[in-house]
């Protein structure tokens, strides 16, 4: 098993930190992980992306040109990443501030209305967690569990009380988490 | 059980100095490798291992520190990236001279000048052939992985004692800041004045009690005591060539194509070796672990076997040079890289070897 995802929204959103708890979940279930950040002055306030990979063997390239799974929060990263989706891999993202939305025909196309969950659940800072249990529901490439225990261990232990609402936002993702294809396909057929 | 973490190449290093048993570390922070020095200010080495760490005013300060502390026989590290690595040259040129043991790190920046903060490898040249004045080698080292930031602190500290000589660990963005899972080895105490003798000799400033006094000195102004100086330099060099040389080959035993890159760029170029097998290309590659130490004669063998070689850089052709002077022509060599901080895909790898090396056995000479 090899999974290639980026991970591509603002800064601010929880994008890496939602890579290095996907990364950390691998290495508790003993599989080879990268997390590759970008990184540099486009950073503060614009666009964060990063690059993860979990797999059985030893791990090439930790920097790719496509990918298994694009996990897209802003638009921005929708105009650069939709591209980057392998021939029948997985485009995840929150329509929330999509205005052009995904058109692939080759790809699985789910959404997750992270942003809007997580305001209703009260606490907008588990967004990050929200879309990763969307991620989780189709590619259950680490078990709930290793998530738990990757939180634990990258939280620092004042925040632990904030484990059980962490784990509460990533069963609403799994719950939440729509194809979207057809019902945008016949939208874009009728304009 | 072993110590499984999952750290940043940058962090991976200074948690593995800590753990080497080095007694100091002398640094001035500096983009994409500023985790070192943040990291050993949070862990406080002082109370772990007694390990100092100092931020210096400047690099020219922290290496000249570095110089001080390797005179006791201490295990010094420091680390910089590219412009600062230049402004610690002429400390660099002192240490080799003096034959001073230290692990110098560069995360390298996409120069020249400034630079950017992104992957590079633009200092090849700056590394191996000198970078400071007079004739000097150093010991480079080129981490592939989180795992190799970590394990090639010992190593380094290992090499440096030995040859008594300067170690250059050299990385970039990539390998310093991207996250692996890594194997942290057990805590190694520090040693003392007196391990240091006996396990490396009585040639440190550690005080003359019955013995003669100890110099450490980088010169000899007598042409010929200077010149047998920098000729013992050589010998010492020539036994790294023949002791302390390592590469990695990889899936080069049916290669009929054949590409040499090191550090990140060898990372991609694997996924551009595994893309090319998929399409039924024999493609392998040699990664030098070192760089000095370099597998010449692995080249010159290779060369025999493969119809032509493309070295793959983040420059726009450094170690190539050094490939040329390995295979002495017997196969077409062609360079590939991007540079200022743009990356190479493994696509873009493979298109360039389909290009510059299979296509008819021709080549675009750069």
């Amino acid at each position: 098993m090899t999974e290639e995802i980026i991970i591509a929204g603002f800064g601010g959103q929880g994008v890496l930190s939602m890579g290095k708890i996907l990364a950390y979940s691998g290495v508790i279930q003993d599989k080879e992980v990268s997390w590759m950040p970008s990184y540099g002055p486009e950073m503060r306030g614009g666009t964060a992306n990063v690059t993860v990979i979990l797999s059985d063997e030893r791990i090439s390239s930790p920097y790719l040109k496509l990918y298994d799974t694009a996990i897209i929060l802003n638009q921005q990263s929708m105009d650069k990443f939709e591209k980057t989706v392998k021939k029948g891999g997985v485009l995840i993202y929150d329509p929330n501030g999509i205005t052009q939305h995904p058109t692939r025909q080759d790809i699985k196309i789910y959404q997750v209305e992270g942003y809007r969950l997580a305001s209703e659940l009260g606490n907008k800072k588990v967004f990050n967690m929200i879309v990763l249990g969307g991620f989780l529901k189709i590619k259950p490439i680490v078990h709930l569990e290793s998530v738990i225990e990757a939180l634990k261990k990258s939280l620092p232990e004042r925040h632990h009380n904030l484990i059980p609402l962490n784990k509460e936002a990533i069963t609403i993702g799994m719950q939440n988490l729509f194809s979207h294809k057809l019902e945008h396909q016949s939208a874009v057929n009728h304009s | 059980m072993s110590d499984l973490k999952l750290m940043k190449g940058n962090e991976a290093l200074a948690e593995a100095a800590i753990r080497a048993g080095a007694d100091a570390y002398f640094g001035y922070p500096i983009t994409p490798q500023s985790e070192v020095i943040e990291y050993l200010m949070a862990e406080c080495p002082e109370k772990r291992t007694g390990m100092v760490v100092l931020q210096a005013e400047s690099e020219i300060a922290a290496i000249n520190m570095v110089y001080g502390a390797a005179s006791t026989g201490k295990r010094v590290m420091t680390s910089s990236s590219s412009p600062g690595i230049s402004l610690k040259l002429e400390g660099i040129s002192y240490l080799a001279g003096a034959e001073l043991p230290a692990v110098i790190v560069n995360v390298v920046r996409g120069g020249p000048g400034l630079g950017t903060i992104q992957p590079s490898q633009a200092d090849y040249f700056q590394s191996v052939k000198g970078g400071g004045h007079g004739d000097y080698k150093l010991y480079v080292l080129a981490p592939a992985s989180v795992q190799e930031m970590a394990d090639f602190v010992a190593d380094a500290f290992e090499i440096a004692f030995k040859y008594r000589a300067p170690v250059l660990i050299l990385s970039d963005g990539m390998i310093g800041q991207m996250m692996e899972k890594v194997e942290l080895n057990d805590q190694v105490e520090r040693m003392s004045d007196e391990d240091i003798i006996q396990k490396y000799g009585s040639w440190a400033t550690t005080g003359k009690k019955g013995r003669e006094r100890n110099i450490i000195t980088s010169l000899d102004l007598q042409p010929e005591k200077m010149e047998a100086r920098v000729q013992a330099l050589q010998k010492k060099y020539e036994r790294m060539e023949n002791e302390d040389l390592r590469y990695e080959k990889i899936q080069c035993d049916d290669a009929e194509f054949l590409i040499v890159a090191y550090g990140s760029s060898a990372r991609i170029a694997q996924k551009a070796v595994q893309l090319g097998r998929e399409k039924g290309i024999k493609v392998g590659l040699l990664r030098p672990i070192t760089l000095f130490p370099y597998p010449k004669q692995q080249l010159f063998k290779l060369a025999d076997q493969v119809k032509g070689i493309l070295s793959v850089e983040l420059n726009t052709g450094q170690m190539v040079e050094d490939v040329k002077l390995s295979v002495h022509h017997k196969v077409p060599v062609a360079h590939f890289g991007r540079t200022g901080g743009s990356i190479h895909t493994p696509e873009e790898i493979l298109e360039a070897l389909e290009e510059n090396i299979i296509k008819d056995g021709s080549i675009r000479h750069h």
